[in-house]
């Protein structure tokens, strides 16, 4: 299907082209920019395109492809650096150099590697839709391969295999593949859906012990910039239990995503020892690369983390930043000259939000497997006021709110999580989960360790009134422990080896300076001085 | 390509600056056209926005003069390029890439669009080789490191741009074993200056004695210009670092100009206001310049950035130092209290930050204790700044003797570590003074 140019609008493009369909996949311009239709109406039809308009000229031609927006599936997407249009960035260097030129088109996997492939059905075996065929090993992680339509195996490859060639022909003629692609706006389907059970383990004490995550839940990171989001974001994905990270870089620095990258390939997985990269897929849609392209990030890396969850893995996605792609999504809405919401952020922003938190979950996959898609996302509210729009909708869907606190971070404390305003509703039962694997304490000491905190707010409120003279012994014993519990526990450097603890190491730490508060307390009731006891416990 | 210019005189409509033209084929998104008024004079314009035939055109410059019946635009089929050569240095330029210094445009080696090109996140290289700028507050606790951008956080009337001289003066790049730069070069933008703080800048350049070259567009100049002007300098700048291999300096003051520029130019084409009348993409404008910024893998040549941004009303959280601490990594900022106080440079270092750092400090770069002496600097001064709130409700008398060293503290390092005048310190110096400052008031010395 062809047609021609007839209006051009900041990233929007109008179309003469009868016949396209709803969000189809079009190529404009005699530079064959990648855009996507996202209306039609008497004045033609309009295009998102992903890349900058600049220089795109009136009556130049366009092409439909025919189908949605599609990310490819298959082995070899873990270990891969993406843009957010599944483009593989260091292909895209070394064809075009470091610079991204407008316009270039790129295979997102590899056609031409050898894979071992090991079938699971013989001739003569019944295939079912959704059943696994076969697998390949990828990099460590059993890559499983579903067929996409039922039918009765003729013959099967066994062994080396590249993603070009088919590798089961079903009786009468259907062939099954290793390579499927799938429309990025629409969620991969699953039997079952379960409430989360079992914790994601972050090595991030504060988040473990006081605010724990769920595998299958979501989860929030808001801040004001300077908080630590980033630093927090790359931490859990080096740290966090799981089999594969995916990590969007929706809309920032270059730079970082840069020190992530030779970050990943050099350090290892604390849980298997391999490189981290291993286990990761980036997409990276930097603040300066195409605003439309940052929109459709999101749902490129959602995708690609929903696929390897139908293998039976625990998967967890890491964005940042979401407002970047509230902001793209209103820069869109715009130029589409939408009845604008609040802030200008167009209304449908809150449901957008609602259904892309919904993909994540832990589930009976189609294959009778369970796996599980867990969500962290920073949000980025601007001048820090959490009262916006963005994080507002954010607040609704996710399960856990780590609000990240700009008067800790300029005290150097990270992670600057403010741990009377964040909460977690997982809490409850990820509780019963570490009482039954960790220690039957934890409860307890959680209990304790939080009222501390919250008698160390109110006292230092006396204290700035009376003057720190003015308090008790006992008050001053709790805001010393509290002030430890802050400095030695809440607090973790994400430079040295500090950077990542166990549950257990975790609930050890915690169990020891809170019985070394209980001891001091008997002997401050015994009539022991409180100098001595303090200087004792050191 | 065309083969001749096309002249159009269907101008259906005026209004401030900018031009509907009707009846217009083959028209390019960001095509540069030029208007001729009918007194003969031209004008150069963008094209902005295409509807079926009708152009909407952004001019450069005042649409006082023009008519809708005898005003011509030619379209020239060509969208905004830079011309680039090595002898663009040691020269000014206007907004628009005019040269203003009297003599004639150099002869270009090459052309490169102004809006350039985003790096490959896959191709930047980490920015990590250590800047001494000469300053404690940024070589000691937010260093500085080739390749990021930094920005200066300054309020109206706080000394931003002696700052910026001193750096420029001073700074010095800690030079890697067998990677044979061809030296510095610095970028200077100019945006909506007064001609008093223009002199003053030009003068600071030209006695630093090394490559510059400045795009300059004052208060009176076009205010689209002003938008055209750091687009044109990171072009150049991307040119001298990447294709010459030059550590490459760029110094713009003050983005709050080119932000309200752009908010004067958005509403003029009736685009929705968002935070404070500021266009909702100022965000994505704003990163497409601070973004250019960085070090490219197995090339020479870094472009480090330094933009001052003056916060209206002192105000951190306005969109403009909002928007740019999101994008940049980290910012120093300045603090009217502790300039009344006659501290020079008067960076107050809690809110400020520099995200690099980790990667521009310990030992083979700075010195393996600068974390240490950092953390507890830091730490410390804290805790001072903290108890102050304390002091003005219970006096100096209630407090207790620790509290009472922890204020003192705050006081001495403020007045020995901050303020250090005009003299420039080494990062050795820097971290000699402090380690002095912890020791005298009994802070655990670092391990």
């Amino acid at each position: 299907m062809e047609g021609r140019i007839t209006g051009i609008a900041g990233p929007t493009v109008t179309l003469a082209m009868p016949g396209l369909k709803m969000y189809d996949r079009v190529l404009v311009g005699a530079a064959q920019l990648f855009g996507e239709v996202i209306r039609l109406g008497p004045e033609g039809a309009v295009a998102q395109v992903y890349e900058s308009t600049r220089g795109l000229a009136l009556g130049e031609p366009a092409v439909s492809l025919g189908k949605p927006l599609t990310a490819r599936l298959g082995p070899g997407l873990l270990g891969s650096i993406y843009d957010g249009l599944q483009r593989p960035l260091p292909e895209v260097a070394a064809a075009t150099g470091p610079f991204i030129l407008p316009g270039s088109q790129w295979p997102a996997l590899d056609q031409e590697r050898v894979w071992a492939f090991v079938p699971l059905k013989q001739p003569g075996d019944k295939v079912a839709v959704g059943e696994a065929y076969g697998a390949i090993e990828e990099d460590g992680t059993r890559h499983f391969l579903f067929a996409d339509r039922a039918g009765v195996v003729a013959a099967t490859a066994d062994g080396p295999v590249t993603l070009a060639q088919p590798l089961v022909e079903l009786e009468g003629g259907g062939r099954l593949a290793a390579m499927e692609e799938w429309p990025i706006r629409t969620p991969r389907p699953w039997r079952r859906k379960f409430a989360p059970t079992r914790p994601l383990i972050t090595g991030q004490r504060i988040i473990d012990f006081l605010f724990p995550l769920a595998q299958g839940g979501t989860a929030i990171l808001p801040g004001g910039f300077g908080t630590g989001k980033t630093v927090l974001e790359q931490a859990i994905a080096k740290f966090a239990a799981v089999d594969i990270v995916v990590y969007v870089g929706c809309g920032e620095r270059g730079n970082e995503m840069a020190e992530m990258l030779e970050e990943f390939a050099t350090l290892n997985d604390p849980w298997t020892g391999r490189t981290l990269m291993r286990r990761t897929i980036m997409v990276a849609n930097t603040s300066n690369m195409p605003v439309a392209a940052r929109e459709a990030s999101i749902y490129t890396a959602v995708t690609m983390a929903e696929y390897y969850r139908d293998m039976g893995c625990h998967v967890l996605l890491l964005a940042d930043s979401i407002s970047r792609w509230a902001e793209a999504l209103r820069e869109i809405s715009s130029a589409l000259e939408e009845m604008p919401g609040e802030e200008g952020y167009p209304t449908y922003l809150a449901s957008r939000l609602a259904s892309f938190f919904a993909r994540a979950g832990m589930v009976e996959t189609m294959g009778g497997k369970i796996g599980s898609l867990s969500m962290i996302l920073s949000v980025s509210p601007p001048g820090g006021d959490l009262t916006e729009p963005t994080t507002q909708a954010c607040l609704r869907a996710a399960g856990a709110f780590l609000m990240l606190d700009t008067a800790l971070a300029h005290r150097r404390h990270f992670p600057a999580i403010n741990w009377f305003q964040s909460f977690s509703l997982y809490d409850q039962e990820m509780t019963i989960y570490f009482g039954k694997e960790v220690d039957p304490a934890w409860a307890a000491f959680k209990r304790q360790a939080q009222s501390l905190l919250q008698r160390e707010e109110k006292l230092r409120e006396v204290a700035e009134i009376v003057g720190a003279e003015g308090l008790q012994d006992l008050d001053h014993l709790v805001m010393h422990t509290a002030a430890r519990l802050r400095q030695e526990f809440l607090r973790q450097s994400t430079f040295d080896s500090d950077a990542f603890s166990t549950p257990q190491l975790t609930f050890e730490k915690a169990a020891r300076l809170l019985a070394q508060h209980s001891a001091a307390e008997e002997r401050l009731a015994r009539g022991d001085f409180l100098t001595d006891i303090l200087r004792e416990m050191v | 390509m065309r083969l001749a210019e096309h002249v159009y005189s269907t101008v259906t409509s005026i209004r401030s600056q900018l031009l509907f033209v009707e009846k217009v084929v083959a028209v390019r998104m960001g095509e540069i056209v030029r208007v001729r008024r009918p007194d003969g004079r031209e004008l150069e314009g963008e094209v902005l926005l295409i509807s079926n035939d009708t152009v909407l055109i952004q001019l450069f410059g005042e649409s006082r003069g023009l008519d809708t019946s005898a005003t011509a635009v030619v379209f020239t089929d060509s969208v905004r390029q830079a011309p680039l050569a090595e002898t663009m240095l040691q020269r000014l330029f206007d907004g628009s890439f005019r040269p203003i210094d009297g003599q004639p445009l150099f002869v270009p080696e090459t052309w490169a669009p102004a809006s350039g090109f985003p790096i490959n996140p896959g191709s930047r290289a980490r920015p990590q080789e250590f800047i001494e700028t000469g300053f404690a507050t940024i070589d000691g606790l937010n260093t500085l490191v080739k390749g990021q951008k930094l920005p200066i956080f300054s309020c109206a009337g706080l000394p931003a741009r002696e700052m910026v001289a001193a750096i420029l003066k001073n700074a010095r790049v800690a030079e890697e074993e067998g990677q044979g730069g061809a030296g510095f070069a610095l970028v200077f933008v100019a945006l909506g200056l007064t001609h008093h703080e223009y002199a003053f800048y030009l003068e600071a350049i030209r006695a630093m004695r090394s490559d510059y070259v400045a795009f300059i567009n004052l208060a009176d100049d076009p205010v689209v210009e002003r938008l055209m002007a750091p687009r044109f300098g990171l072009t150049a700048a991307e040119y001298l670092a990447f294709a010459k291999g030059r550590d490459v300096l760029v110094v713009v003051t003050d983005m709050t100009n080119y932000c309200d520029a752009l908010r004067e130019v958005a509403t003029a084409r009736e685009e929705l206001p968002g935070r404070r009348g500021y266009p909702g993409y100022m965000y994505s404008e704003l990163a497409s310049l601070y973004e250019r910024a960085g070090r490219i893998k197995g090339r020479p040549g870094s472009i480090t950035m330094l933009p001052v941004v003056t916060m209206p009303e002192d105000d951190i959280t306005h969109p403009i130092p909002d928007l740019t601490g999101y994008i940049t990594e980290g910012q120093i900022v300045l603090s009217r209290e502790l300039h009344q106080r006659g501290i020079f440079p008067p960076v107050d270092v809690l809110p400020s930050l520099s995200r690099l750092m980790q990667q521009g400090i310990g030992p083979g770069r700075t010195r393996a204790d600068h974390r240490d002496i950092a953390n507890q600097l830091y730490r410390q001064y804290a805790r001072g700044r903290d108890l102050r709130s304390l002091e003005v409700i219970v006096g100096r008398d209630g407090m207790s003797e620790a509290d009472r060293d922890h204020l003192d503290f705050a006081r001495a390092f403020e007045e020995e570590f901050v303020h250090q005048a005009g003299a420039r310190r080494t990062v050795v110096q820097t971290l000699e003074v402090g380690l002095a400052l912890l020791q005298r008031f009994g802070f655990e010395a670092p391990p």
